[in-house]
């Protein structure tokens, strides 16, 4: 073991990229690479859970059942939800954290590597068990990703697999977060102070503590299931003395902060994206971090505003429904910033822009639907319905995907060296910007006109809408073909190389080492001069 | 391909295209008109304004909410769209470079706390209003089971109700049209005053007065259910173990279409709420014939127990 770790360390200070796929890949250590098998991985869970969403949407093209049967649809429909926020969301943003928070802080790497190998290996792992259940006995989990009791109890014996893949993947995910907070507050180079990160590290910081805070609840209630399925408790078994809203208390307790833990490192790529594109500092930088702040904050006492109308005592609701409506607080002072940070500037818009500009709309749209639900009175006609779904998929779409996709654009250069295809960029970009809208718009007035979610089959009131979203869901899905082509064209078999500052309003320590980025960087710490860094000299 | 799914696959591309166009064009232009409170309209834009007390006061704060978010999504985007096309590096824009506000920023953290303490006052209000089912007249338990609602009639006028209760489930026409492959177009299954009620009619409705404050007890005898009608103005969850109580009123005869909102299961969308709402007249006559229909069912249950001694079960 000590040899072991002698000799790692003696290669940390060469440049020399470890030779053949099990060293380089399986036994990786380098935040770089660990930081690429994240992001291989989100995009192809992107792509699984996507699939899903495209038979769920031709399912739901015209009434009557065509396709699939009522018990599969609901397999799908709790299938894409885990998948796409276990698999891609939150995979995709800690393989960014991984390749840009050591380049940004001035670390020559992660400060746990060799919990960085583990906390990605178990993962696919944790998705080959619960895509496996599909073909189990009884079929997957069909209760929606809530996965609330009693309905939960009645899966077949997939129910055990898919605890231990969500265990897995919690493990995973509170090991990634202490990694990412040892490697900011200890790793960062002599002169990057705390109130002089870059916002995307800031973000993630924050995002981190809450996943520490929250992993271990929804580990803690899956458990329960656990028990009350296989050992005979009754912690939600109302016969037995015990409580179905118990669950549903602590499994929002995990789920709300859970939305945060999506969106913050978001929040951050836009504000590294913005500024670089109008040539321009961050407006209010210190209101950003204190923002974000706020809002992890109040993201622990928020949860039951997904619980509106299970009966709650009026002063519980009332309660609940001023902390929610306060989130929007901060969260406006963030869009407000960012469109001041535009004000004035002297802006470009290529990709990752495009992408960013439509970020602040699209998400802000999310957010007036979050504000409209969390008035209790209107929320007991919004609930469960297309409204909501149509709300989650506009802060989770077209906010939390869209801000990856604008990371991995503003940053593949740098990765690969190489500039990806402006053009077909652009063509993505409006494919999916407009395809998005036709997708969900429409489902705002689906669940006004009273469509519940989770349905197979509808009345057929409702066909025109869904036909409508169906196509949009077609093309968005087709889209993101051109981004994967993108990827493939810039990392294998794009010319023209990229300068180390690939972006010319771009500021901060990753863009000062060449690119590609070579495998090992900042082994010594740098020296930061006057105008390196984008908030070197912070009075805001 | 069956000829009769065939023909729907017909009736479905006929009505797409000009028609479609037609009705968008009609549900954009009176995208102000209210919608049907009884049931669901093609291309229909917003929520029901419903026909109870409530309902009138949910769908004044849906608008004002919405207003709202207009008009601040007029502000923010007017000022990026402005700011896109202003401040172009092509246009020779020259970047600023301030990084702060003090009046801006202490507007734009005041404002929306304004703005939202105006939006908790009504809330609070109209949840108070709400949840007190107080002085209600007709008190009806409302229990979701996998995949139907049963209703028992508890008191009505202060005075117990005597044995009434429903069993409603999907009307048969629609199950059999619900089946994969089953040929029946959707668009086929009308109710006979011509209303699409393609998986939203049952076998016997919820029969409710007019007029009338009626309290519903919501529970649930297997897994969560949601109870939804959106003429009442609201959904309620249907828990096991725990009753949730809730009220509503009618104020119109009609017949009012909700479905299942909560996730239950294979057959969640197969569970629709129908509410036939009757004069108040109308409805103590169903109810009293109701009550000696199931005291006949007893007479005559005990008088068979009585008659026939040698049908009871044998040790």
């Amino acid at each position: 073991m000590n040899t072991d770790a002698a000799i790692h360390h003696d290669d940390a200070h060469h440049d020399d990229v470890p030779k053949g796929f099990v060293h380089r890949w399986l036994f990786a250590t380098n935040h770089k690479d660990i930081g690429t098998m994240y992001l291989v991985l989100a995009l192809v869970m992107f792509f699984i859970g996507g699939a899903m969403a495209m038979v769920i949407r031709a399912e739901l093209f015209k009434p009557g059942l065509q396709l699939v049967q009522p018990y599969f649809f609901n397999e799908l429909t709790t299938l894409h939800g885990l998948i796409m926020i276990f698999g891609a969301i939150m995979p995709a943003f800690v393989g960014l954290a991984n390749w840009q928070i050591p380049l940004m802080v001035g670390a020559p790497d992660m400060a746990l590597p060799r919990m960085n190998n583990l906390s990605f290996w178990i993962l696919p792992f944790a998705f080959l068990l619960i895509l496996s259940t599909l073909f189990m006995p009884g079929g997957a989990v069909a209760g929606g990703w809530v996965m609330y009791p009693p309905l939960i109890l009645q899966t077949g014996e997939s129910l055990a697999f898919t605890i231990f893949a969500i265990h897995l993947m919690g493990i995973s995910s509170i090991m990634g977060a202490i990694n990412i907070i040892a490697t900011i507050l200890n790793l960062r180079a002599p002169g990057m102070d705390l109130l002089k990160m870059p916002l995307f590290v800031w973000t993630w910081l924050i995002t981190a503590f809450l996943l520490i805070a929250i992993m271990p609840v929804l580990a803690g209630a899956v458990t329960m299931l656990l028990t009350d399925r296989y050992f005979g408790t009754n912690f939600f078994n109302a016969a037995g003395g015990g409580d179905v809203l118990l669950y549903e208390h602590i499994f929002w307790f995990f789920g709300h902060p859970e939305v945060y833990v999506m969106i913050l490192p978001a929040f951050g790529v836009i504000s590294e994206v913005i500024p670089t594109f109008a040539r321009k500092p961050i407006f209010g930088y210190k209101p950003m971090v204190y923002a974000t702040a706020s809002i992890a904050f109040l993201s622990f006492i928020v949860w039951a505003h997904h619980m509106f109308t299970t009966g709650l005592p009026v002063g519980a609701q009332l309660f609940f429904m001023y902390a929610t409506m306060l989130i929007s607080v901060p969260t406006g002072v963030k869009v407000f910033n960012w469109v001041a940070t535009m004000w004035k500037g002297s802006m470009t818009f290529e990709t990752p822009m495009l992408f960013a500009v439509a970020f602040v709309i699209l998400f802000t749209i999310g957010g007036f639907s979050g504000l409209m639900l969390g008035l209790v009175p209107a929320d007991y006609q919004y609930h469960n319905s297309y409204f909501v779904v149509a709300h989650f998929h506009y802060v989770l779409v077209s906010g939390a995907a869209f801000g990856i996709m604008t990371g991995v654009y503003y940053w593949l250069p740098k990765w690969s060296g190489h500039m990806y295809s402006e053009r077909w960029g652009k063509i993505h970009f409006w494919l999916s910007a407009i395809s998005v809208n036709v997708l969900f718009f429409p489902q705002h007035f689906l669940g006004l006109a009273g469509m519940p979610r989770r349905i197979p089959d509808y009345n057929v009131a409702f066909a025109d809408w869904n036909m409508v979203s169906s196509i949009g869901g077609f093309v968005f899905g087709a889209s993101q073909l051109i981004f994967v082509g993108n990827i493939i064209y810039t990392v294998y078999f794009a010319r023209d190389k990229a300068p180390a500052r690939v972006w010319e309003g771009a500021r901060g320590l990753e863009w000062e080492v060449p690119s590609p980025a070579p495998h090992h960087t900042f082994s010594t710490p740098p020296t930061i001069l006057p105008g390196m860094l984008a908030h070197g000299d912070i009075t805001h | 391909m069956t000829q009769p799914a065939t023909r729907s696959a017909n009736r479905s591309g006929a009505h797409c295209l000009p028609r479609t166009l037609l009705a968008l064009a009609g549900a954009l232009s009176s995208a102000a008109a209210l919608a049907n409170p009884e049931h669901p309209t093609q291309w229909q834009l917003n929520l029901t304004r419903g026909v109870s007390p409530l309902s009138h006061d949910v769908w004044d704060l849906h608008m004002a909410v919405f207003y709202v978010c207009i008009g601040i999504g007029v502000v923010v985007y007017g000022a990026m769209v402005y700011a896109m096309f202003k401040f172009r590096k092509s246009k020779g824009a020259e970047a600023a470079q301030f990084t702060h506000n003090t009046k801006a920023e202490v507007i734009w953290t005041i404002l929306p706390v304004l703005i939202l303490i105006g939006l908790a006052w009504p809330a609070t209000r109209i949840l108070v209003y709400e949840n007190n089912t107080s002085n209600s007249v007709l008190t009806v338990k409302v229990t979701g089971v996998q995949w139907k609602w049963f209703y028992e009639y508890i008191d009505y006028k202060g005075q117990p109700v005597n044995n009434v209760s429903i069993i409603s489930m999907l009307a048969t026409d629609s199950n059999d049209a619900r089946q994969m492959d089953s040929g029946i177009s959707p668009w086929s299954i009308k109710s006979k005053h011509g209303v699409d009620d393609y998986l939203l009619n049952v076998d016997h409705p919820l029969v409710l007065p007019t007029h009338t404050k009626i309290q519903f007890l919501i529970t649930a005898a297997d897994v969560i259910h949601g109870f939804w009608v959106p003429a009442l103005g609201w959904q309620a969850d249907a828990i096991p173990g725990q009753i949730h109580d809730a009220w509503g009123q009618l104020d119109k005869p009609g017949t009012y279409r909700g479905q299942c909102a909560q996730l239950c299961g294979q057959d969640h969308a197969y569970m629709p709420i129908v509410i036939k709402a009757v004069p108040r007249a109308e409805f103590q006559q169903w109810l009293v014939t109701q009550e000696n229909k199931s005291r006949m069912q007893d007479v005559s249950r005990t008088a068979q127990v009585v008659a026939a001694p040698g049908a009871a079960p044998q040790g």
